[in-house]
C-alpha cells in the first residue's frame, strides 16, 4: 500500500477553453468586450462640464474623447459687437479663477496698439494683482488635488486660504471673482489704504499654507502611490499639444513667459526663480504649482517693497479708438499662456481677437495622456493638469 | 509680393524708420527675431509671400501649397517645438448697419466698409493663421496663409503638430477652410447638426437678431408712460 498519492493526471488543456461550461451554469455569457464610460459633463472630478467618453478594457482605458462645448460662449464673436472697454468685461469669464490675471494681455494689446502705456505705478499693482489671481487659484488646486486622491481636509484648507487672497482682491478691486478693474492706460481707482500691509500680512499665511499643503500631501504614501509615474508628459510631445505654464514646467522644460517672453508688466524689475521638475508626470505637476505658490507670495513682498508712488491713469483719449493694426499679447497666466491677437481696423471696436487660452490646449493633450492608464488615475490626471472650463470652453 | 525675397525685406522694416523718427519704432524685430525671418526665409525660399513685424513679432505669409512644409520647416529647422494656436480671419467686412442681416442693431461699433488686410497682406477673403514658438530658442513666428474662397482647402497641420488637431476643428466649424490630412474632422464646440460658420463675417450675432439692442425694449414702460401701461394698471385696479 503506498502512502502517496497517486500523480494527478496532467491536462495539456487550457482551462479557459472550459469557461462556456461555468458561464452556462449561471446562464450568462460573459462580455469581455470594451465598455464605454460616460464620465461627465456633470462629474465632480471634471470641475464644470467637461464630458469624456472613455472605452475601458477592463480598468484600463483604451481611449478617451474629450467631448467639449457645453459651456462654448462664443467670445470671438461676442468681441466683434463689443467696445473695447466693455470687452473686459466678457473675458474675464473665461478664466474665471484668476480673472484679473485674463484682462491683462487684452489691455497690453489696445494700450499697445493706441501707443499708450500705463504708468509704473499702474503696473506695479496689476502685476501684484496678477501673481495673488495665481496664488489664489493654484492654493485651491493645492487642496483639491488631494481631494482626487480621497483626502478631504486639504480641499477645506485650500478654500480656506484663498479666502484672505479673494479678500484682497475684493478689497482692492470691488469684485472677488470678477474684479472689471484694468482700463486702457491704467486701473480703475487707486489702492485702497492699508492694502499693503494687509498684503503683507496675508502673504505670511500663504507661506504657512504651502507647508501645510506640503506636510499633509508631499511624502504621504498613498498621495505619491497616487500621482508618482502616473500621466507622464514628455516634454516634446507637451509642447507639440502647445501643452504651456506649469504643466509644461512639470516636464522639465524651462520656459516662463514672465523671464522668456517679451517684457510685460513689473516682471524684468523682479528677482524670481522658475521652478522646474524633471518627471512630468502628475506629483511633478503638483509639486512645481507648489512652489509657485510660493513664488508667487515672494513676488507679491517685493513688489509691495518696491511700489513707486504716482498715477494710475495715462492720458487717455474720452472715447476710445484703437488705430489699425495687429497686435499679439501673450502672458503667463496661472494656468498657461494666455494670448490675444487682435486685430483692429480704426474703429471702437476690434475687428477680429483670437484668444488663445490655456486650458484648451492643456486638455487637447488627455487623448493621448490617458490612454492605457487605469480608471482611477484618470481622475488625479485631471486634476493634476487643472483645468478651468470657462478656459476651454471660451 | 512673390518676388519679395525672404531676407530683405525684414531690414528694409527695421532700419528705415529709425533714421527718419527719433522715438524708437515700435515694431522694430530684436536681433533673435531678425534671425528668425532670415533663416526662415532662406529655407522657404519663394514659398515666402509676404512679411511684416507687428510690434516685435514676426508675421509672415506663404504659400496656400507650402502652409505643411512652413511647419516643418518652423518646427525642424528652427526649432518652434510649441504650438500656440491655429486660426482663420474672415477679412470681408461684415455686412451693413440696418441691412437685412443686422436686424436693427446699433450698438455694435462700426466697422469701415473697405477691404483691408492687416500684416503681410492678404490676397482673398479669408487666411489660415497660426503661431509657432520655440521653448529653447525663445523665439515665436506669426505665420498666414491665403485660403481659397471656392475649395476652402487648407493643409492640415497635424503631422507635423499633433496639438493642432483641436485647433483646426474649432476653425473648420467656425469658418468652414477644410483642412487636408486633419484625422476627423467634427464639430468641436457646436453641437453635430448646426449648419452655418458663425465666425464667418456675414454669419450674424443671432442673439442681436432675435432680440435688437439697444435695450430700451426691454424696459417696461413705467405707470402712466404708455397706452399698454395705462390699459394695464386700468385692468389692474378694476
Amino acid at each position: 500500500m503506498s502512502t502517496t498519492n497517486p500523480p494527478l493526471p496532467e491536462f495539456d488543456i487550457d482551462p479557459r477553453a472550459f469557461r462556456h461550461l461555468a458561464d452556462a451554469q449561471v446562464g450568462v455569457e460573459l462580455d469581455t468586450g470594451d465598455m464605454i464610460l460616460n464620465l461627465g459633463p456633470q462629474h465632480p472630478a471634471t470641475h464644470g462640464t467637461l464630458r469624456l467618453v472613455v472605452r475601458l478594457d477592463g480598468e484600463r482605458v483604451v481611449s478617451a474623447d474629450p467631448v467639449i462645448g457645453y459651456m462654448h460662449r462664443g467670445y470671438e464673436k461676442l468681441v466683434e459687437f463689443r467696445t473695447y472697454p466693455q470687452i473686459t468685461t466678457l473675458i474675464n469669464r473665461i478664466d474665471w479663477l484668476s480673472s484679473f490675471a485674463n484682462e491683462v494681455p487684452f489691455i497690453d494689446a489696445a494700450e499697445q496698439l493706441m501707443g499708450i502705456e500705463a504708468p509704473p505705478r499702474a503696473q506695479y499693482i496689476r502685476t501684484v494683482l496678477t501673481e495673488l489671481s495665481r496664488i489664489s487659484t493654484f492654493v485651491l488646486f493645492l487642496g483639491e488635488m488631494g481631494l482626487q486622491v480621497g483626502a478631504l481636509t486639504p480641499a477645506f484648507y485650500g478654500f480656506r486660504d484663498r479666502e484672505h487672497v479673494l479678500n484682497l482682491i475684493e478689497a482692492a478691486t470691488g469684485g472677488r471673482f470678477h474684479p472689471n478693474f484694468n482700463r486702457i492706460g491704467g486701473l480703475k481707482v487707486d489702492l485702497p489704504w492699508g492694502w499693503v500691509n494687509d498684503t503683507r500680512t496675508a502673504m505670511k499665511t500663504i507661506f504657512d499654507a504651502c507647508d501645510t499643503f506640503e506636510d499633509l500631501l508631499v511624502g504621504n504614501e498613498i498621495f505619491e502611490a497616487r500621482t508618482r509615474s502616473i500621466g507622464i508628459i514628455p516634454p516634446e510631445l507637451g509642447a507639440a499639444y502647445g501643452v504651456s505654464g506649469s504643466n509644461l514646467r512639470a516636464s522639465g522644460v524651462d520656459w516662463d513667459l514672465r523671464r522668456d517672453g517679451k517684457p510685460y508688466l513689473a516682471y524684468p524689475d523682479l528677482d524670481f526663480k522658475v521652478w522646474t521638475h524633471p518627471d512630468g508626470d502628475s506629483f511633478a505637476r503638483y509639486w512645481v504649482r507648489l512652489q509657485e505658490t510660493r513664488e508667487a507670495a515672494r513676488m507679491v513682498l517685493q513688489l509691495l517693497d518696491g511700489m513707486p508712488a504716482g498715477p494710475i491713469m495715462a492720458k487717455v483719449p474720452r472715447i476710445i479708438k484703437v488705430p489699425e493694426g495687429e497686435a499679439w499679447v501673450e502672458t503667463e497666466n496661472p494656468l498657461g499662456q494666455m494670448g490675444y491677437y487682435v486685430i483692429s481696423k480704426g474703429a471702437t471696436g476690434p475687428f477680429r481677437v483670437k484668444i488663445r487660452s490655456a486650458s484648451f490646449s492643456n486638455v487637447s493633450i488627455l487623448p493621448w495622456l490617458l490612454r492605457g492608464v487605469f480608471v482611477p488615475d484618470v481622475i488625479t490626471i485631471l486634476a493634476s493638469l487643472y483645468f478651468i472650463l470657462g478656459d476651454i470652453d471660451r | 509680393m512673390s518676388d519679395v525675397s525672404g531676407t530683405e525685406a525684414p531690414e528694409a522694416d527695421v532700419e528705415a524708420e529709425p533714421t527718419e523718427d527719433v522715438t524708437p519704432d515700435p515694431h522694430a524685430l530684436d536681433d533673435r527675431h531678425t534671425e528668425l525671418v532670415e533663416r526662415f526665409g532662406t529655407e522657404l525660399g519663394d514659398a515666402v509671400l509676404d512679411q511684416a513685424s507687428v510690434f516685435g513679432m514676426p508675421v509672415v505669409r506663404v504659400r496656400r501649397i507650402e502652409w505643411r512644409r512652413a511647419a516643418e520647416v518652423a518646427k525642424g529647422a528652427l526649432d518652434c517645438d510649441y504650438l500656440c494656436f491655429v486660426s482663420g480671419i474672415d477679412w470681408m467686412p461684415a455686412p451693413k448697419e440696418g441691412g437685412d442681416e443686422a436686424g436693427s442693431d446699433t450698438s455694435a461699433p462700426v466697422q469701415p466698409q473697405e477691404v483691408t488686410y492687416g500684416a503681410a497682406g492678404s490676397d482673398g477673403r479669408f487666411q489660415v493663421f497660426a503661431r509657432v514658438q520655440s521653448t529653447s530658442r525663445l523665439w515665436g513666428l506669426t505665420l498666414k496663409a491665403d485660403v481659397d474662397d471656392e475649395s476652402l482647402l487648407v493643409q492640415s497641420w497635424v503631422p507635423v503638430y499633433p496639438g493642432a488637431d483641436w485647433h483646426e476643428r474649432e476653425t473648420w466649424e467656425m469658418y468652414g477652410f477644410v483642412f487636408d490630412g486633419h484625422p476627423a474632422l467634427r464639430h468641436l464646440y457646436l453641437p453635430s447638426e448646426f449648419e452655418g460658420h458663425p465666425l464667418r463675417k456675414d454669419y450674424p450675432l443671432l442673439s442681436r437678431v432675435v432680440k435688437p439692442w439697444p435695450g430700451l425694449v426691454d424696459v417696461e414702460p413705467m405707470p402712466g408712460e404708455g397706452d399698454d401701461a395705462a390699459e394695464t394698471t386700468a385692468e389692474a385696479s378694476s
